[in-house]
């Protein structure tokens, strides 16, 4: 039997461990009020962009740019948001889950994949599991800049234009509500065109100075409004996960506290029984 | 009654604008702009400048932006500002400052300075104070 002490000590140590996930609990819950908010205020630019680059696929233009055109898939390239820190459930886990279902259904057609990785866990994953990782951006923080996403965005830009990849998909998760998220894959190219569009008939814009050039902008801008957008989710899903995992963990230990003081009261119980009965036992033999 | 259509701006930060709207006037790549509704698809980009809205009521709402795109949609006029802010916002001190800078940085443009971007910032500069000139106008 496990002595008195021994327990004693280990719910000491239950203890502290549910202080640190009570306080991570807190943490994250503050911060996914904030993190929720800039994911609201990077929406309507990226809903709104999403729209325009709609009705320019859609747009019967005499000039097809080339991200607009579709190419068989030969090559695929994939930009991955991923949390930096871990300790937020399975998050990151069932994201790449549904991307490597994804990426093992590409592979069946002979088609490979290139991966862009934001986010410190997703150049973990992809560091054991293996993969083409063509790019990586690190310790994106908890306040993301779009400035700091360029590179990553512009490197499977040119991979695009060379035709090394003839897709590129965004993968990330998507705040439902705090307390669901859901991993999503979204096509950014070529461009898709946007199927509520009502203005179907043949139409084009005016386009003012240049379609090549100002379609260029138009496009860079569209994905980092996009990529930005998912990482500023993906953080407020982060910090939401958080707290859920956190919360469950600070219960699971409330559990084994109670479970470690009803075992402690039994040994300590049984330890005076049997003091008892040595006593007793005692005097009955001195009798 | 006039015609109307929608007008929205958006900056990367948040929603400056939304709301239904008789004219909009805004500085293209290409110069002044005047969009009434019914006009046709067009998709441009922006210059730093003023953005000035007619509204039903004939009241005029002037906003800055610096730089974006213009599209126009039969009906609805959207505005993908790179920064955006409500012209009574734009500080007029603040602009002159900015302005001496710039200028200062392009008289300076030694090697540590890269001239276009002096350029640039002079650029957004004057187009504020532009826009609080415009505003100035309109007040008195």
């Amino acid at each position: 039997m496990a002595g008195g002490r021994e327990i004693v000590k280990k719910i000491g140590s239950v203890q502290n461990t549910q202080k640190v996930t009570s306080a991570m609990q807190m943490v994250a819950a503050s911060k996914m009020r904030r993190t929720q908010d800039r994911m609201e205020e990077a929406r309507p630019y990226a809903r709104r962009i999403r729209n325009v680059i709609g009705h320019l696929a859609n747009a019967s233009a005499e000039y097809r740019h080339r991200y607009m055109v579709s190419r068989d898939v030969k090559n695929i390239g994939y930009i991955v948001i991923s949390t930096d820190k871990g300790q937020c459930g399975g998050l990151n886990s069932n994201m790449f889950r549904t991307l490597i279902q994804d990426i093992r259904a590409w592979e069946r057609k002979d088609v490979p994949a290139s991966l862009a990785l934001v986010g410190n866990k997703a150049a973990g994953f992809f560091r054991s599991v293996g993969g083409n990782v063509v790019a990586a951006i690190n310790n994106v923080g908890e306040n993301p800049e779009v400035e700091s996403l360029i590179g990553g965005i512009r490197r499977m830009l040119d991979l695009f234009e060379e035709e090394s990849i003839d897709r590129l998909d965004l993968v990330s998760n998507q705040f439902v509500n705090s307390m669901t998220h859901r991993p999503q894959i979204e096509q950014l190219l070529p461009l898709d065109p946007d199927p509520e569009d009502s203005y179907k008939h043949m139409w084009d814009y005016l386009y003012e100075p240049d379609a090549e050039e100002l379609i260029e902008g138009l496009v860079q801008r569209f994905l980092e409004s996009q990529v930005y957008e998912a990482v500023v989710e993906n953080t407020a899903c982060e910090q939401a996960a958080r707290m859920i995992a956190m919360k469950n963990a600070t219960d699971n230990a409330e559990e084994m506290i109670e479970e470690l003081t009803l075992l402690y009261n039994n040994a300590r119980q049984a330890s005076i029984t049997q003091e008892i009965a040595e006593i007793v036992g005692g005097a009955a033999a001195l009798e | 009654m006039a015609a109307t259509m929608r007008c929205e701006i958006v900056s990367a930060e948040n929603e400056i604008f939304s709301g239904e709207v008789t004219m909009v006037i805004a500085t293209g790549t290409l110069g002044e702009l005047g969009i009434m509704p019914g006009h046709t698809p067009l998709l441009t980009g922006l210059k730093p400048g003023p953005v000035r809205l007619q509204m039903e009521d004939g009241e005029e709402d002037v906003f800055f932006a610096s730089g974006g795109f213009l599209e126009v949609q039969p009906n609805v006029v959207t505005i993908l500002a790179d920064t955006a802010e409500h012209a009574d916002t734009i500080d007029d001190m603040a602009a002159a400052e900015a302005i001496e800078a710039a200028e200062r940085a392009m008289s300076e443009a030694a090697a540590d300075m890269d001239y276009s971007r002096a350029t640039a910032m002079l650029a957004d500069a004057t187009a504020r104070q532009r826009t609080i000139e415009e505003l100035k106008k309109r007040r008195r």
